[in-house]
């Protein structure tokens, strides 16, 4: 019996190395290929701890299963192998102590680069994002938000504010309060695709999370705070978005999706929502509206 | 003494001869207001597995929701149809009750109480040659606090009806989460389960609070106090460390979550608002006054929480230390290094709260400190491992069930382990945050180590608690089946996360990029239900081997700590023999000693020695 609960113990590592290798394949994997900048080096950080936990991981479950086997052998009647009569060894100690320390340090130091480009506010991309702005010809001073929209969770759903046009058609800065002239959707966020974008989050009642998944973007949305977060979308295409922070029984079904379009997709939609929230009830064309 | 008249039963037995003892003394005063902390640590266990019963009841609602969304509950499907939704099937809000009571009853009912309560009350005068806890009174205290926190729990349940102030029944249970974060918790307009259930969650934390508070209190003025002759800090056991260092977390942690529980009953109950930001509008109530700060809860709570964790296992670690070395027949590897860093894990532990909170909108240059210490937690939780895997390299291990679950959890900590790496590292975390691989790994960590470990100390001390031996062919079932559905559970848990599926979901499956997951969904209820079925073996096996297992004598594992001199079970007092200490507990297979055990307390001079010989106490 003690040999099969030696196969056992180094067993049940080996299944899960294959379900591991086999998984991306069966989809129980990443969703896709990180679809922005900083999500493709999110990943790439993900595959260098995998890569380290997993040698770890084959490297400690050998060593078990090794002195499994050799402790069964020992056991058996024939053999005369006394038990090995030791407290311990301090030069094993000191090794096993320093090499995983460094690893450990390395993995920590490596990450620093990445946590600050997402996060803190000084390292933000903000010429890039002034860009766009330029792009997009919002009148502009140099003091006006960088954001491009103000998302705002309640249970159980996303609403998202835009900044509007002026009477000559230009797109406005957002402002921190509402404005008469901004322009409001729900759990539908359009931004301008291939260039870093800044949102401001907020939630009116309880705390949310934004995620968007493929583009390895969370944020917690915490109730008395506005928090700016940028990403990037790689392609114009949509995205899944989600709340994934605990928000009450509706949590699951804060659905909703972002769409990353061209910078021309993107105000030609602000005009169909400006065209619609000034619809005034008489029936006659509007120029800029299309659909 | 207390100057409170109590009975002692099994004092009764001590001085009977072996072949008369009541076995099941012990267990006959389960009821009584006993201080005998034999008694207590009984009561603990038994408790705690009647509830571990509970929250897996839960976790299957919870599982067969994820399998199965919106389809009726099979068994319980009339009674839910009857009391809670029309259909039989789980209700979103239901849902949410039944993960939040899961991992509250798991955590404050099961995992910590069993550690510190049952087996730390049974082990810690018995390991260092006390005849009972420094404060008898005050231990029995602590556990019949533990009565109230189980009826306060099932109130958050939602099983006390309108007369509770929960209307809805179990769809107003208590569902903010175990991490009970406010706004949610705060307001009652946020969810049902914010109403009620929330003051009656917050009374059962704050309760059971109270007991560890009185538990850890003890532990420590016992084991600094109560120590035999010769037992000095390093010959203690590695359990009576683990159970020091825990005692010493618990003091340091608690009182900052016992502040903040009262603080959010205060914000729920009274309206005040410290964790309540001023114009929030929840569900059309009226806009929230004042100018509190929801982030001031999650560092008050994770500054209990994250100790909390180390709290859940540390105590695991020294029992597994103790069970390995003396089922492996050698001394335990590098028994300072493990006393070192079970230290270090505890001191780390104070400084990594904020890993739970990398993306909660706190200062992100925090994030970066507190990823550097987490990542940093991960060494002294290695060299640990490498000493166990050292403890059993060159031992004779016999292959019973203690020695497998001690085996399963040093092979599914180094799981735990090694996951908790991708998660400290916070660019990482900002995917992984929130999803399933956070749940896998802290069951690898809280089911695949600590219960497993508490698998093994069942086996391994109860004859010293009922004076029989467990059966081991069912035991092995069990773990064999366990070991299986465990793995089966939770490993793919990993794969859920990293496919990006969110905890907490009712119906994941609305979200298209997750439909595809739904097959895989089913094959882990399908091993959770193995898994939890097979824990009636193991309750069948305590029960039939309390009456009929093989009788064993004070020492049936030939093992060395001080426990093993006292009677099975001991009697009030604990030893008959007034133990004197001569070595370390780790003494096996010296070949200098013709047993390949030396018992703790047995004197370096052979026994038939003339009676005048002195007894000095060897120089270590």
């Amino acid at each position: 019996m003690k040999w099969f609960w030696c196969v056992f113990f180094a067993f049940w590592p080996l299944v899960a190395i294959v379900v591991c290798a086999i998984a991306p394949s069966v989809g129980w994997w990443l969703p896709g290929e990180a679809a922005s900048p900083l999500g493709h080096r999110i990943d790439d950080l993900f595959y260098l701890i995998l890569i380290i936990t997993t040698i770890s991981f084959v490297g400690t479950q050998l060593g078990l299963a090794y002195v499994l086997f050799t402790g069964a052998r020992r056991t058996d009647p024939d053999v005369t192998e006394k038990t090995w009569f030791s407290h311990g060894s301090h030069e094993l100690e000191v090794i096993w102590s320093t090499v995983p320390a460094l690893v450990l340090l390395f993995i920590a130091l490596y990450q620093l680069n990445v946590w600050a480009e997402y996060r803190v506010k000084e390292a933000f991309p903000k010429q890039q994002m002034e860009a766009v702005l330029t792009r997009l010809r919002q009148k502009r001073t140099v003091n006006d938000s960088v954001a491009l929209a103000e998302v705002t969770a309640r249970q159980f759903e996303w609403r998202i504010r835009y900044p509007g046009f002026d009477a000559e058609g230009n797109l406005l800065p957002l402002m921190q309060d509402p404005q008469p002239t901004d322009l409001y959707a729900v759990n539908d966020l359009h931004l301008p695709a291939n260039a870093p974008v800044m949102i401001n989050l907020k939630t009116e009642d309880v705390q949310h999370s934004f995620f968007l998944p493929e583009l390895r973007v969370k944020q917690d949305a915490v109730p008395g705070l506005v928090i700016p977060i940028w990403f990037e979308a790689e392609h114009e295409r949509d995205y899944a978005l989600l709340c994934a922070e605990l928000c009450g029984w509706g949590h699951y079904k804060m659905k909703a999706r972002f769409v990353a379009e061209s910078d021309a997709g993107f105000l030609n939609y602000l005009r169909v929502l400006h065209s619609q929230q000034n619809y005034d009830g008489v029936h006659q064309k509007v120029d800029d509206e299309e659909e | 003494m207390s100057s409170i008249a109590i009975t002692h039963d099994a004092g009764a037995h001590s001085h009977h001869p072996e072949g008369e003892i009541d076995r099941l003394a012990l267990l006959k005063q389960v009821y009584k207001f006993s201080t005998d902390h034999k008694v207590i640590g009984i009561q603990f266990l038994l408790l705690n597995l009647v509830m571990l019963l509970v929250g897996g009841a839960l976790a299957l609602g919870v599982r067969w929701q994820l399998a199965f969304p919106w389809e009726q509950v099979p068994l319980f499907g009339g009674l839910i149809a009857k009391n809670i939704s029309m259909g039989g099937q789980i209700s979103p809000e239901f849902y949410t009750m039944l993960f939040t009571m899961h991992a509250s009853i798991m955590i404050w009912m099961v995992i910590i109480p069993v550690l510190a309560g049952a087996f730390g009350n049974f082990l810690i005068p018995l390991m260092i040659g006390a005849g009972d806890m420094a404060f008898p009174l005050l231990n029995a205290l602590s556990f019949w606090f533990m009565i109230p926190t189980a009826f306060f729990f099932a109130m958050a349940l939602g099983l006390g009806g309108e007369l509770s102030g929960i209307r809805g029944g179990m769809n107003g249970g208590s569902a903010q989460g175990w991490t009970s974060y406010p706004v949610l918790a705060a307001l009652k307009q946020a969810s049902p389960g914010s109403e009620g259930g929330q003051f009656w969650w917050l009374m059962a934390v704050n309760c059971v609070g109270v007991s560890s508070m009185m538990g850890s209190v003890n532990y420590m003025t016992t084991i600094i106090n109560m120590r035999a002759p010769g037992m000095t800090l390093f010959r203690m056991p590695l359990t009576i460390w683990s159970m020091f260092i825990t005692a010493i977390l618990q003091a340091f942690a608690l009182p900052v979550l016992t502040a903040t529980g009262f603080m959010l009953m205060m914000d729920n109950v009274l309206g005040t608002c410290f964790f309540v930001p001023s114009g929030l509008v929840v569900n059309n109530a009226e806009p929230t006054l004042g100018g509190g700060q929801s982030l001031l809860w999650q560092h008050l709570f994770w500054f209990y929480s994250h100790p909390a964790v180390y709290i859940m296992v540390l105590p695991a670690m020294g029992m597994v230390s103790d069970m390995l070395s003396c089922n492996c027949r050698r001394p335990i590897f590098g028994y300072k290094p493990m006393v070192y860093s079970l230290a270090a894990i505890a001191g780390l532990g104070f400084i990594v709260w904020g890993h739970h909170m990398f993306i909660s909108g706190m200062n992100p240059a925090l994030g970066m400190t507190f990823m550097v210490s987490t990542i940093m937690i991960a060494l002294p939780s290695a060299v640990k491992v490498f000493n166990w895997i050292g403890t059993i390299w060159g031992g004779r291990p016999e292959f019973n069930c203690i020695f497998l679950n001690c085996v399963a959890f040093v092979s599914l900590f180094i799981v735990g382990g090694l996951s908790g790496i991708f998660m400290a590292a916070v660019p990482v975390d900002i995917y992984i945050h929130d999803t399933y691989f956070i749940v896998a790994h802290f069951h690898y960590v809280l089911f695949g180590a600590t219960l497993f470990c508490v698998f093994g100390g069942i086996h391994f001390w109860f004859p010293k608690m009922f004076g029989r031996l467990m059966n081991e062919t069912w035991g092995k079932i069990h773990f064999f089946l366990t070991f299986i559905g465990f793995n089966g559970t939770f490993f793919p848990m990993h794969l859920l996360g990293i496919a990006g599926m969110p905890r907490r979901y009712a119906d994941p499956y609305l979200h298209p990029y997750l439909e595809h997951l739904l097959p895989l969904n089913q094959f882990m209820t399908v091993c959770a239900i193995i898994m939890g079925f097979a824990q009636f073996i193991l309750i069948g096996n305590i029960l039939w081997s309390c009456l009929y297992g093989k009788i064993a004598g004070r020492n049936p594992w030939r093992a060395n700590g001080l426990e093993w001199s006292a009677p099975s079970p001991p009697g009030h007092g604990n030893f008959d023999i007034p133990p004197i200490v001569y070595r370390g507990p780790y003494e096996y297979s010296d070949p200098d000693h013709e047993s390949d055990f030396w018992p703790q307390w047995e004197p370096p001079v052979p026994r038939d020695k003339p009676q005048d010989a002195p007894q000095v106490l060897p120089a270590h």
